[in-house]
């Protein structure tokens, strides 16, 4: 495949030349996509073909988007990975609902009171226990329940942003800053209690 | 609802809390620049702090990332193997 500036892409994009511009085009992005792929994604080849198809018909939608502020391949690539990873995080937990991951947490947490590390020292068990119990204040004081929600869906029990933005009727982004805001309000409150989360870490012996 | 193990990722998470995050959008804009400015080896996280800094809390967008650069580090290589057999093969006179 011969190399193409931006403008030379554009313009084949745009012009006569087009077929085998996309042909081009698609090409680079199953390539992209199969280096990520490789050993993780069963059905390789098909998947990569697929999500290329959907990231194509992107790119070419958005190309007046384009601002030359980078490789027109680069800015073509990354608007197919997050097509690709998108559709992968769905698939990955398409069966899974927001409330099966609070109680998931929920159940979580008596067990591990049940088998409670016995090795640490008994004044650090206490120390952890306020902290824990300081915190958990003062989440409920400041936090919403929304907030709290995406806080143990998304930070604790790992579920991705986008994830459980769907579900919460928002996006990634939007939940991103929800979240945001949340650290924000915990950290004030710790500060304003005279503490700060590096003492909170040091105190749970995790500096 | 703060499990043990909760707690030192939330205070970690508190811990590199700042005023000025950017969110997810504003990082998927300048994601291209900030991968291209890694592949020219020059110090990304220096040039572009906030998309570092986002980059380091949100799980969703360095997934991404590191697709990202995978992908263009391989294309980056295949094309730099390409250029040397075009010079190898004009140096013994095949084109
Ligand atoms: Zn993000």
């Amino acid at each position: 495949m011969k190399q193409r500036s931006n403008e030379e892409w554009l313009v084949a994009l745009r012009g006569p030349e087009r077929d085998k511009a996309i042909r081009d085009l698609r090409a680079v992005i199953v390539r992209g996509l199969k280096v990520n792929f490789a050993g993780r994604v069963r059905g390789l080849d098909e998947t990569a073909e697929d999500f290329a198809q959907d990231a194509l018909i992107k790119v070419l939608n958005n190309l007046d988007s384009f601002r030359g502020e980078s490789r027109f391949t680069t800015w073509v690539q990354r608007i197919a990975v997050r097509v690709a990873y998108t559709e992968l995080r769905r698939k990955r937990w398409r069966d899974v609902s927001i409330q099966e991951v609070l109680e998931r947490h929920e159940k979580s947490g008596r067990e591990s009171d049940a088998l409670r590390d016995r090795t640490s020292s008994p004044e650090r068990e206490t120390a952890r226990k306020m902290m824990v119990e300081t915190l958990q204040s003062f989440i409920a004081e400041e936090l919403t329940e929304r907030q709290r929600e995406a806080m143990v869906a998304v930070m604790f029990e790992g579920m991705p942003l986008e994830e459980a933005a769907r579900r919460m009727d928002t996006n990634r982004n939007a939940l991103y800053k929800l979240l945001h805001d949340a650290r924000k309000k915990l950290k004030k409150r710790i500060e304003a209690e005279g503490l700060s989360p590096g003492e909170v870490l040091e105190a749970i012996g995790e500096e | 609802m703060l499990n043990p193990e909760d707690l030192g990722k939330l205070a970690r998470a508190l811990d590199m809390t700042r005023e000025d995050e950017i969110g997810c959008d504003e990082c998927f804009e300048q994601l291209d620049r900030f991968v291209e400015t890694e592949l020219a080896d020059l110090d990304a996280a220096v040039a572009m702090p906030l998309v570092q800094d986002h980059l380091e809390k949100c799980g969703d967008c360095r997934e991404e990332y590191e697709a990202l650069l995978r992908a263009l580090r391989a294309e980056q290589g295949s094309t730099s193997v390409s250029l040397i057999w075009a010079r190898l093969r004009r140096l013994f006179g095949a084109d």
